[in-house]
């Protein structure tokens, strides 16, 4: 166990970065909330909360894209300004974000040296030493990748080794690395976490963020849990169990959630058996009932928005089966989901969900112009009537149904979201992290919608990352780890340290 | 945000406002200029851009592009001639260039839509393959007796007015074009491609089979106007409009669409490719070069974009310095 | 902490070599295609007409594409940075007509100051397209369209107050002669297109401004996380284009003698055509000079052949346009395959 053995560079020193009374908030969601936090070099620091906890802001802050509205950033004991990322990189903050950026058609050597390739004394590019300088660098973190290879066809995993090798050939000082382990194999992480033991035995401070319990224990020395943008605790790896990490992570006041209203709950609508899609998940069964939430908890990764695409017709499953109010379907395209009646509210509401120049009647009515429609053409006042009744509905707070969605807070975008969906009038409603960026006060009033849908008899997956939410929502929980079903609660049966077990991939 | 939508707005009004200036300065500048003849001229000679500007603007606003429009149009051209010196019959010779757009829209689209290429490189590589094979239909010759009614068609006008049957057409399809891009449910699926293709998909919107669709219309409607061109200087031949393709994207550009996709309305370029057919006559009514024209409008073209794009950032400055000044909370 | 090259390779040997191998193969690939089709070519065209393959011929197709090869060195420096020249043809005719007009009525001026005239007029049209495109923030079809427009106006205008035409009389041969000398037996034209093409490849491959050209174009998001200035490297891209259009223009003008306002119209086209044959990819990014010189030395044969094979020369422009769509569509179709063998190799390790 890799936190116990003796260290070479311990507390002795003092840290290598400190942030002191960190705050962030972007629109009205408070990100952090006056943070302390310390990493010390030849330490594994790992860095465990929830979704939404304040991680990813944590590292962006030290990456220096996002600047801290309250507090002090001392790098060295010298309080510093982090302006960019260059300027973070010339420190010696390297950070690995979670998709690597890197230069698909240029090959690996250069990737590491871009902007600074070593050159002979004429000026000029020395390939030969750039590529004998990359080998060498990977040989010595054990790690058999070409430099010659064009970055494009490496896997997500090489790409990481990628960009830990340019991170020490920047003479870095703190690596973050930020979630890095979601989309590697066992193997492979294995392989990411010899190269991290020798970098800490070189004097690196290693910054690790991550869900996954099972690695902390196998790498870190000390943890941090943040909870609602707010430090915990700070303490040995050694000193804690799976339990108390988990009690810190989630510990909360679960009386600021809605309570969920009663539905009469009745027969099958869904059905999915065996439905497998190589890679990414396998063998996912389940039944969904009118009436019923069916809540599908697991870690980022783990597969669950992948199952949804699929029930959406935007993906395909290479076998299994998809039985609608008893009929087996093929859904090959959105429409035809649509036709059959699914709905799918998408994590990234960006991107995916809204189209942010529109305005909301517009967004609204999207999917259904044939509903405000007479003869092909779109009727305004039908569009604008249905957009009311589902705005006023929902409750969505702007100047009316004209006002275009990028003037709107997070939590009303998800409002309209959610109406355009509800205005297809599907049986079966599927939300991707519905809650996800919008402030608790919105939030409640999405999940007494939510429970007002199932009252009138929609089925809906409710697939979160947030375990309160699915737990105060959910009638039954389904939890994924790495593309299986590791773990099937009812109400009754789900508690936020069994759902966390299976959701880690531990065993009951 | 609702800036940008007024900006727009401000656009057409600078375009009404252009082609009212440059009405005022043809008035000024030549005594030949409000005649009736005149405004024939005018109109005439712009209605093969015209008509291919109707779906290039459908097609940029999607955010593709089609730069072959021009050598459909003389591939078109030539098919007439060909078929016409063959079979001596017009309304046969008619369908069948008709047709030929029809494929060659359909070409493009393939491409694009089903195997995901570019739109800008293949519909250069259209253009230069259709152009291509223009040249190898009629070669170096060109077919000139067209029946009279055939160029009557080309160059008379209504009667009773000076407006040339080509503007009656275009007039047409232009109301059909402002209808369906602004209040048709189609209209409101390419605004909606154009601004974010994934949110399309995700809303059920079947992206690829409306791309094909507007390739094929593009190309239909260029074999239209390459009828009419052939009609109106009663010639087909195979260099019959060559360079066109950039006249129709600047007078969609000019017109206040979004190069990008998503933004742009039809009556802009309506009145911009007036404006342009105006600034056109009047340099040749004052027997200026046709080619300072050139000038004119690459200018146009650059401020065009150029334009909008100083004001925004102009815009953002004031904003954030509104933003830095008022509360600390961010949009 | 050094390790022994003993110990880098057998690191190595555990790699994935196979998959290496075969990607970065890709790169050489497109090279090695456009070789072995040009050798077809060859082979096929001898065979029907043996006159095809005599140094004279293979010197008339180099000839040819000399002051092509030129410019499209120029485009593909902006093409790697993602973006596009549109009005090369416009800035060769404009300095084409200017130098020869120059040389008209200044007889007895030197022959540099001309070439420097053109080159110089070349590179404040290309600066021109560099400040709209980068501090301007027009999109660079936008941009090229409209000074496609605006320089091959001017050049009219210029025509217009000074000359229509200028023919080969009316300039010192002494300038023609640019086009008709042979310097150790190879035309000047050539070898002034090869060196150019060596000096500038040369910089792409080992100069850091000319490596961060490339992560420019592949990802313009991570070059900027960078600290990489891309607004200056894409001036400096349109800059160079317009200064390789300008010796294209002096040269062009040596060449054909009679220089009207009309020259070089539509050379973009082959242009482009020459650069996504040479496998440049129009996204930025990837390609090399020496494919765009492969590109164009292909289409200039293929061109050749058709006068040889007396196939009209009607069918010339179809075949560049069926040269491109076929260069992308073959691309696309390499590119979905070998991700999918990748993982297939994947799946079994």
């Amino acid at each position: 166990m890799g936190g116990k053995e003796g260290k070479s560079v311990t507390q002795t020193a003092g840290p290598i970065v400190e942030l002191v009374g960190i705050s962030k908030h972007f629109g009205g969601v408070q990100a952090l909330r006056d943070v302390d936090f310390q990493v010390f070099p030849g330490e594994v620091h790992a860095l465990v909360g929830e979704n939404g906890a304040g991680k990813s802001t944590l590292v962006k802050i030290l990456a220096g894209i996002h600047r801290p509205d309250a507090g002090v950033v001392k790098f060295d004991g010298q309080v510093i300004e982090l302006r960019s990322p260059t300027q973070a990189q010339a420190l010696g903050i390297a950070v690995v974000q979670q998709e690597p950026m890197l230069f698909p058609d240029l090959d690996v050597a250069e990737n590491v040296f871009m902007g600074r390739h070593p050159r002979d004394r004429f000026g000029r590019v020395d390939w030969k030493r750039m590529y004998r300088e990359v080998d060498q660098l990977l040989a010595s973190l054990d790690v058999s990748l070409d430099s010659h290879m064009p970055v494009q066809g490496l896997s997500v995993a090489e790409q990481q080794l990628v960009e830990i090798a340019k991170a020490l050939s920047l003479q870095a000082r703190v690596l973050v690395l930020d979630e890095p382990t979601a989309a590697l194999s066992a193997h492979e992480v294995d392989e990411l976490f010899a190269i991290v033991k020798q970098l800490r035995e070189r004097g690196v401070a290693i910054l690790f963020v991550s869900h996954r319990l099972e690695e902390i224990f196998s790498i870190g020395d000390r943890l941090t849990v943040l909870r609602d943008g707010a430090h915990i605790i700070t303490a040995p790896v050694s000193e804690m169990s799976t339990e108390e990490i988990i009690r810190h992570m989630v510990g909360r006041e679960l009386s600021n959630l809605f309570p969920k209203g009663e539905a009469e709950i009745g027969e099958v609508v869904l059905e999915v058996r065996h439905l497998t899609r190589p890679g990414v998940f396998s063998d996912v069964s389940f039944q969904l009932r009118r009436g019923e939430i069916l809540g599908f908890a697991g870690l980022v990764g783990a597969g669950r928005t992948e199952v949804a695409r699929v029930l959406f017709g935007i993906d395909r499953a290479e076998s299994g089966e998809i039985w609608l109010k008893g009929r087996q379907v093929e859904i090959r395209s959105p429409q035809q989901a649509m036709e059959h009646g699914i709905a799918y509210v998408p994590e990234d509401r960006h991107q995916q969900g809204l189209v942010m120049n529109f305005s909301i009647a517009a967004n609204v009515t999207l999917p259904i112009l044939q509903k405000v429609s007479r003869l092909g053409l779109v009727d305004p006042r039908r569009e604008r009537q249905l957009a009311r009744a589902y705005s006023e509905q929902l409750r969505v707070r702007s100047t009316g149904v004209e006002q275009l969605v990028n003037a709107l807070s997070g939590g009303n975008q998800q409002k309209v979201v959610l109406g355009k969906w509800l205005a297809t009038e599907p049986s079966v409603l599927i939300l991707d992290e519905p809650t996800r960026g919008i402030d608790v006060g919105a939030k409640s009033e999405v999940h007494r919608i939510i429970s007002e849908l199932a009252a009138r008899g929609l089925a809906i997956i409710l697939i979160s990352s947030e375990l309160p939410e699915v737990l105060a929502m959910a009638d039954r929980v389904i939890v994924l780890h790495e593309g299986r079903v590791t773990g099937t609660f009812t109400r009754a049966e789900a508690t936020q340290e069994r759902v966390m077990f299976a959701a880690t991939g531990q065993d009951e | 945000m609702k800036k940008l939508t007024s900006l727009l707005k401000t656009w057409e009004a600078l375009l009404v406002v252009l082609l009212l200036v440059s009405i005022l300065l043809g008035s000024l500048l030549s005594p030949y200029f409000l005649s009736g003849f005149n405004f024939y001229a005018i109109t005439s000679n712009i209605m093969e851009i015209a008509i291919m500007a109707l779906p290039m603007t459908l097609i940029i606003i999607a955010g593709e592009i089609d730069l072959s429009v021009a050598s459909v149009l003389g591939l078109a051209s030539v098919v007439l001639g060909f078929l016409w010196q063959r079979s001596n019959s017009m309304p046969l010779a008619i369908v069948v260039a008709l047709l030929v757009g029809l494929v060659a829209g359909y070409f493009n689209g393939v491409l694009v839509t089903r195997l995901a290429l570019p739109s800008l490189v293949i519909t250069i590589g259209t253009l230069a393959l259709f152009r291509g094979l223009a040249y190898v239909v009629l070669g170096d010759q060109a077919v000139s007796n067209f029946p009279t009614a055939f160029t009557n068609f080309g160059f008379s006008t209504i009667p009773g007015t000076e407006l040339p049957w080509s503007g009656l057409i275009f007039a047409a399809l232009a109301v059909i074009f402002a209808v369906v891009l602004h209040f048709s449910r189609l209209g409101r699926q390419l605004y909606a491609i154009g601004n974010n293709k994934e949110a399309a998909r995700f809303a059920g919107i079947n992206v690829a089979r409306i791309k094909l669709a507007l390739f094929i219309l593009s190309g239909l409607l260029a074999a239209l106007a390459g009828v009419i061109f052939t009609a109106r200087f009663s010639s087909a031949r195979p260099d019959n409009a060559v360079g066109f393709e950039l006249e129709v994207v600047t007078v969609v550009l000019l017109g206040g669409v979004d190069i990008f996709g998503g933004r742009g309305s039809l009556p802009g370029v309506v009145l911009a490719t007036f404006i342009v057919a105006i600034l056109q006559n009047i340099l040749g009514l004052k027997n200026i070069s046709g080619d300072i024209q050139s000038l004119a409008i690459g200018l146009l073209l650059i401020l065009s974009v150029l334009g909008p794009n100083l004001a925004r950032r102009i815009q953002v400055v004031v904003a954030r310095r509104h933003l830095a000044v008022g509360s600390s909370k961010q949009v | 902490m050094t390790t022994t090259s003993k110990e880098v390779e057998r690191v190595k040997q555990r790699g994935l070599s196979g998959q290496a191998r075969l990607l970065g193969l890709v790169n050489r690939v497109r090279e090695l295609g456009l070789l072995i089709v040009l050798l077809l070519i060859i082979v096929i065209v001898g065979i029907q007409a043996p006159r095809f393959l005599s140094i004279n011929n293979f010197e008339q197709i180099l000839l040819a594409v000399a002051i092509l090869a030129i410019v499209a060195v120029g485009e593909t420096l902006v093409v790697l940075a993602r973006n596009v020249d549109l009005s090369v043809g416009s800035t060769v005719g404009f300095t084409a007509f200017v130098t020869a007009y120059f040389f008209k009525e200044l007889p007895h001026a030197s022959l540099l100051l001309g070439i420097l005239l053109g080159c110089g007029l070349g590179l404040a049209l290309g600066m021109i397209n560099g400040l709209i495109v980068s501090f301007g923030r027009v999109p660079s079809i936008v941009a090229t369209l409209g000074t496609l427009y605006a320089y091959r106006g001017l050049v009219f205008i210029f025509a217009a107050n000074t000359t229509s035409q200028v023919n080969a009389s009316d300039v010192p041969s002494d300038y023609l002669a640019l086009a008709t000398t042979q310097i150790f037996g190879i035309p000047a034209l050539i070898l002034i297109a090869a060196v150019v093409a060596i000096i500038v490849g040369y910089f792409l491959h080992t100069s850091q401004s000319g490596r961060q050209l490339y992560a420019v174009g592949s990802n313009p998001e991570a070059a900027k996380m960078i600290g990489i200035r891309a607004d200056r490297l894409i001036f400096a891209a349109f800059s160079a284009s317009g200064l390789l259009c300008g010796l294209a223009g002096v040269l062009w003008g040596a060449r054909f003698a009679t220089v009207d306002a009309t020259n070089a119209t539509g050379l973009e086209l082959q242009v482009i055509a020459a650069v996504v044959v040479g496998g440049v990819n129009i996204f930025g990014g990837s390609g090399t000079i020496l494919g765009a010189m492969l590109g164009a030395i292909v289409l200039g044969t293929l061109e050749n052949a058709l006068n040889i094979l007396n196939i009209s020369q009607f069918w010339l422009q179809a075949i560049y346009g069926a040269a491109i769509i076929g260069a992308v569509v073959l691309d696309a179709f390499i590119t979905r395959w070998l991700q999918r063998a990748i993982r297939a190799g994947r799946k079994r390790t």
